[in-house]
């Protein structure tokens, strides 16, 4: 019934459009810009630039508070964040002269009548210019770029890292600490049964030391290298405050490595986090809700479902030995799964 | 009449396309509040006024299906390709007017088909319009991966075959109806734009045919191209071997040179609208074309870069981000050579020509954001974000749109022999741009915050609950840039029946369409088909004396070179 409302209303609105073109039709003049059209719309392009610039600042200024926060939780994380500077440095100052140029141009030579356009078709030595300056550019981008990427991915030479296994299901995240032996016991959907939900193989025998966690905690300094699995569909373990991530894929195990260098406790105290915080909590008040403290997540990043949007599991990133104290309170496989 | 039948279904399903952006956009901005249009359209996946996550899924899966192919390949390339090629090259019709109808008909046949799984019980298809597997292939993930899915499949299937018979009959015309005189070098870009457009539309939609029937293999035959080692609802499924990333590599090696298939017709048109406008040569020609090819031919090694975080080899994420830091460089060309083209011109600013700059300018904004994405380093954080969704509306879904409202209302007196009402043109173009700037810009921040894409709501975590503001401003902006088309709309049907009628050459332009009568009549022209004798761009050219040649600014291709004038 309120389809068919909906549908007489649009009716309506269009049977008033097409009165209003009628009379508009009545007028038949001529459909090609005119002078003073020129001279107007000149004015307002004009006007769109400036609009466009002031959008831009106004966003560069309010919307710096919603971003993640500037220090990288992760020490690979810094080289990213340090390209990342240089690449926008670069795009805000293209963006803001090629804007100018466009906006000024349409201005300054909006249409007048009698005037004559330069017929200027080619110049290669300009052509060369605006090829040559951005191939060095980019050049430089490239090679640091390929740089910073190759030591981000790179695990092969960590020292004594932190083997962690991540597991992804609609929608849920589960984790398993290597143990004792630092290595991860097998695992493969056909051995899920019962409170053994990560499908481990308990006949391997690095399985039985391997510590099942709903919670992750990261020893701060020390390289953690993440294996991540998925039982079902494409999820992404995303962690965008160690700017970190990578899918997880059925069938195969991806893997994804980096040093925590900040403390969960250290993160509140960031200048950034706290400004984003307060001002969540401002809101939250204002809603009668209660407040809410940092913490460092995981989140999923690959569209997985209908509960996509909330398929989260917390962090905890803490001094070594806080870490060491942690881990020991927590059960093994073997006493989980056999008890 | 082919152009016109490809543009008013693109038309239709557009119109369903930024609805279904209308109402999912409700949705992120008042995620606690209902509303009767909601329930009014969406039924049970609306119940009470607030959408179900199932629908929302299915929203967006079906916006960017419809918005890429349905309106801004078919649409976009499918009119103007049948219109202007045989048009501009001088050519009674089409190589084969057989073919030509074919695809219309099978686009026909496949849009309808989208347009009916919208409505099935078990939900449209829902697994974003990338539809990966296994979340498309296993109805037991989601809903939207039964029927929906199925006919999702048949539809593109479908589309595809009509995409390739469009597309080799614009090749094979181009080359081969060029009228006497028509060189390769005197080709107007839109031409060259729509030739290498469809060889790469050849070149790469078959792989997505291929990607696709394994898929529907893999959901109905029990195959395993894409799956393995599954455990869903309690059982282990049979699939072995299969991997989903098999499935991207497919996906994207038509994914990505879908994003120029989409944009060179947008760069082509306005290329010519812009330099007929600015009374002045586009600056540079013979470096267009060449950063076209450059482009077409980057663009079907760059797929991987949608892939650096799937868990591919890090070392092929090097080699692409190598490729597709290199489409930099053409398209700092392209955007130089446009400015230049507006430098010391005299700009008639009509509806057609904004609409060009507007595209100028969102090319260069949405394109910049191009060098964080394509670098695999970079990407790790940006990767799916909503940072993604900004980028790519702004650069070829904005750009795109504006190439082609641009085309139609520089080219709808060739079309319907009328002329579009210029005011509602200005109106339409002034809400559109400010609107297209309110809704996109904001979205980098949101992105940039680290909220991922295609989230139905973002307030299940606390640190994304301070975006609620932003995405307030996005709402209201996209709400009314959506409502403004209907200006187009109005304008457009409108200007049909009742427009003012068209002169022969409305825009003083040099191209051959326009030595066509007014009304179209069957073979294009009534006598010969005129000879060509110059390159489409000669605006303002001047004598030795400085004075403009014949005393027009403008000089038709049919026109012979004159005693003493330099052929460009």
């Amino acid at each position: 019934m309120k389809a068919l409302f909906y549908i007489l209303i649009f009716f309506v609105i269009a049977t008033a459009f097409w009165q209003f073109f009628k009379l508009l039709g009545l007028t038949k003049k001529d459909q090609v810009a005119t002078a003073k059209e020129n001279d107007v719309n000149g004015w307002l392009m004009l006007g769109l630039g400036v609009f466009i610039y002031g959008l831009m600042a106004y966003s560069m200024v309010q919307g710096r508070v919603v971003l993640l926060p500037q220090l990288s939780a992760s020490l690979e994380g810094q080289d990213i964040d340090k390209l990342f500077v240089i690449t926008m440095g670069l795009i805000i100052f293209v963006q803001f002269v090629t804007q100018f140029l466009i906006y000024y141009f349409t201005f300054k030579y909006r249409g007048v009548e009698g005037r004559k356009a330069v017929f200027y078709a080619d110049s290669h030595k300009l052509e060369m210019w605006w090829t040559v300056a951005p191939t060095v550019v980019l050049s430089v981008l490239i090679i640091y770029g390929l740089w910073t990427w190759n030591n981000v991915q790179d695990l092969s030479n960590a020292e004594n890292p932190l083997i962690i296994e991540v597991y992804a299901k609609q929608f849920q995240w589960e984790a398993r600490y290597a143990g004792a032996d630092n290595e991860l016991g097998l695992g493969h959907v056909n051995f899920i049964k019962g409170i053994n939900t990560m499908g481990v193989d308990m006949t391997d025998k690095n399985a039985a030391d391997d510590i099942p966690v709903r919670e992750l905690h990261l020893p701060k300094g020390r390289k953690v290298i993440f294996k991540f699995r998925s039982q079902d569909v494409l999820h992404s373990a995303y962690m965008p405050h160690f700017r970190a991530q990578i899918n997880c894929v059925p069938g195969m195990t991806t893997s994804f490595g980096f040093t925590p260098t900040v403390t969960t406790a250290e993160m509140r105290l960031d200048e950034d986090t706290k400004a984003k915080f307060d001002a969540i909590n401002e809101l939250r008040a204002s809603k009668g809700i209660e407040s809410v403290e940092f913490d460092y997540l995981l989140l999923c990043n690959k569209i997985c479902g209908a509960s996509h949007y909330n398929m989260q599991m917390k962090v905890v990133v803490e001094e070594e030995e806080d870490f060491n104290n942690w881990l020991k309170e927590q059960k093994t496989l073997a006493q989980v799964v056999n008890n | 009449m082919i152009a016109k039948q490809y543009l008013i279904t693109g038309m239709f399903m557009g119109v369903i396309g930024v609805f279904m952006s209308m109402l999912f956009r409700l949705q992120l901005a008042y995620p606690d509040q209902s509303f009767s249009i909601i329930e009014a359209f969406l039924g049970k996946g609306g119940e009470g006024g607030q959408m179900t996550p199932d629908m929302y899924m299915g929203l967006v899966t079906i916006h960017g299906t419809i918005m890429v192919f349905f309106v801004l390949t078919a649409g976009l390339s499918g009119t103007f390709s049948n219109l202007l090629i045989p048009l501009q090259i001088g050519a009674r019709d089409m190589a084969s007017g057989f073919l030509n109808m074919i695809s219309y008909w099978l686009f026909f046949l496949s849009s309808l088909i989208m347009f009916l799984s919208i409505f099935v019980h078990t939900g449209m298809a829902s697994a974003g319009w990338t539809i990966y597997p296994p979340l498309s292939a296993l109805p037991q993930a989601m809903s939207g991966s039964g029927l929906g899915m199925t006919l999702w499949l048949v539809s593109m299937a479908i589309f595809i075959a009509s995409s390739l018979m469009g597309s080799l009959n614009y090749i094979v015309t181009v080359l081969n109806l060029r009228t006497k005189g028509m060189k390769m070098t005197r080709l107007p870009l839109t031409i060259w734009a729509f030739l290498i457009t469809a060889i790469i539309g050849v070149i790469s939609f078959p792989v997505l045919l291929s990607a696709a029937l394994l898929l529907i293999f893999d959901r109905s035959m029990g195959t395993s191209f894409y799956l393995s080692d599954i455990f869903i609802q309690g059982e282990v499924l049979h699939y072995k071997g299969g991997s989903p990333i098999l499935f991207e590599h497919l996906f994207w090696f038509l994914g990505h040179p879908e994003v120029y298939i989409i944009l060179l017709p947008a760069l082509g048109i306005t290329s010519e609208v812009i330099s007929t406008n600015a009374r002045k040569p586009i600056f540079g020609y013979r470096a267009m074309i060449g950063s076209i090819m450059a482009i077409a031919f980057l663009s079907t090694v760059v797929w991987g870069h949608h892939m650096f975080v799937t868990g591919m080899n890090p070392f092929l994420g090097s080699v692409f981000t190598f490729t597709t830091l290199l489409i930099a460089i053409p398209s700092a060309v392209k955007a130089f050579n446009y400015i230049t083209t507006l430098w010391k011109g005299n700009l008639q600013l009509n509806p057609a020509m904004l609409f060009s700059i507007g595209m100028v300018s969102t090319f260069i904004t949405g394109g910049l954001t191009g060098l964080i994405l394509g670098d695999s380093a970079l990407d790790i954080n940006v990767h799916d974000t909503m940072f993604v969704v900004a980028h790519f509306h702004l650069v070829m879904g904005i750009s795109a749109l504006f190439g082609m409202f641009a085309g139609v209302y520089h080219w709808f007196p060739k079309m319907y022999g009328k002329m579009m009402n210029k005011d509602m043109g200005y109106l339409h173009f002034w809400i559109t741009a400010i609107s297209a700037y309110g809704v996109f810009f904001p979205m980098h921040f949101i992105g940039l915050a680290g909220l991922p894409r295609r989230y139905y709501s973002n307030s299940a975590f606390p640190m994304f609950e301070d975006l609620l503001h932003i995405n307030k401003v996005i709402t209201v902006f996209a709400l009314i840039g959506g409502l403004a088309q209907l200006i187009f709309l109005a304008n457009f049907f409108f200007s049909i029946g009742k427009g003012k009628k068209a002169i022969q050459n409305p825009w003083k332009g040099n191209t051959l369409e326009w030595t066509t009568p007014v009304e179209h009549m069957h073979g294009n022209w009534p006598g010969e088909i005129p000879e060509v004798h110059r390159w489409a761009y000669d605006y303002s050219k001047t004598d030795d004396n400085g004075e403009l040649w014949g005393g027009q600014d403008f000089t038709p291709q049919t026109l012979p070179i004159r005693k003493g004038e330099e052929e460009f």
